[in-house]
């Protein structure tokens, strides 16, 4: 039982600083309400689709951002959409990124836009190595035989 | 097919995004409705059997509101920003139709623009939810499902009792059939014959015919 306590205070030390670090927000807790027995892995299914959708996302704006004639709405459509994606999970900062990013079309400049979608490629690797590792702590928990703590 | 004893509601979900889609749908499912979820306004239009040129057609009273019987839909809670036909315009071709402008619609939105809830409120959206959308957000959709299920039995019933019943209750089934845009009258009528029919199943119904 003791491994089982440990790798629980792991867990909860770790999320407690994902949030004080404001890489997560109140909404992933509202997504792990959503999560019980009869739908246990909602969580990494919701942030699976969202890792997968994000990587599009990055894609198609370094391409838009590659192009000669810049379309700038287009740009922010996608921005948008990464925003919207990021707010649903509760990926904090990824979406401040894309606030600041949206501001940036808005005025068509490119130099802003593109260090935006440089910082954006930075805070979704980290979200994506963070909650990666979370779920990998909540797997060995309940690989140990414990249950994974409830923040609340 | 009874319409009195199906107590789940069926909620037809609009959103481009599919993460935004899983999770209104785990929302809706938390709260025991019934889910289907599309990715546009026009895969919701066909969903409910409605073309996207349809305009008002028949004005024939004891035609049933669903005339696609198998997808009786009781909300239509939607994303506003979507590529092609918005859910403002979803929500407009919606209330246009005869066939299904009495179905809520609730509108979702990640930006919280005073000019744009108004619009949608005047348009007939039943709610505005800023996203992201939550549990309590969910918590408000039932009364407005609840309307609407009255109103359908109601049709089905009306198509009934005309068959059967031409005495009793024919004075008041003709006014709430000439009176289709009064609810306060339907209403009334409604609960008339709620308290004259024998139907256990539609009793069911009356404690939540008070909400208003």
């Amino acid at each position: 039982m003791d491994a089982v306590s440990q790798l629980q205070r792991q867990f909860v030390e770790y999320t407690t600083s994902l949030y004080r670090e404001g890489y997560l927000d109140d909404q992933f807790t509202q997504l792990q309400k959503l999560q019980d027995e009869s739908n246990p892995d909602f969580v990494v299914e919701v942030v699976t689709l969202f890792f997968e959708d994000s990587e599009k996302l990055l894609n198609n704006l370094t391409t838009a951002l590659q192009q000669e004639n810049i379309d700038y709405k287009q740009v922010d459509a996608h921005v948008h959409q990464f925003k919207g994606s990021s707010s649903s999970i509760g990926a904090q900062r990824v979406k401040n990124v894309c606030v600041v990013f949206r501001n940036y079309c808005d005025e068509k400049n490119l130099d802003g836009c593109v260090l935006c979608l440089q910082q954006a490629k930075n805070e979704y690797i980290l979200i994506r190595n963070k909650l990666e590792a979370l779920f990998n702590l909540e797997q060995q928990i309940l690989q140990a035989g414990g249950s994974v703590p409830m923040m609340a | 097919m009874g319409v009195a004893a199906d107590s789940q509601f069926h909620v037809l979900a609009v959103d481009d995004s599919i993460i935004d889609r899983k999770l209104i749908e785990r929302l809706l499912k938390t709260s025991s409705f019934q889910v289907t979820t599309v990715d546009s306004g026009s895969k919701a239009l066909e969903f409910l059997g409605l073309h996207e040129d349809d305009e008002i057609n028949t004005n024939q009273p004891s035609v049933s509101p669903n005339i696609n019987q198998e997808v009786e839909v009781n909300l239509i809670i939607t994303d506003y920003c979507m590529p092609g036909m918005t859910g403002y315009d979803l929500l407009k071709k919606v209330k246009k139709s005869s066939s299904f402008k009495d179905i809520p619609v609730v509108i979702m939105s990640s930006e919280n623009v005073p000019s744009r809830i108004s619009r949608c409120l005047e348009e007939g959206a039943e709610e505005f939810f800023l996203k992201p959308v939550r549990l309590s957000d969910v918590n408000k959709l039932k009364p407005h499902m609840m309307k609407t299920k009255i109103k359908e039995t109601d049709h089905h019933q009306f198509n009934q009792e005309n068959e059967k019943h031409q005495e009793q209750n024919e004075l008041e089934i003709g006014e709430a059939e000439s009176q289709q845009e009064s609810n306060g009258n339907k209403r009334k009528s409604m609960e008339d014959e709620a308290l004259t029919r024998q139907n256990k199943t539609q009793i069911q119904w009356w404690p939540y015919c008070r909400f208003d």
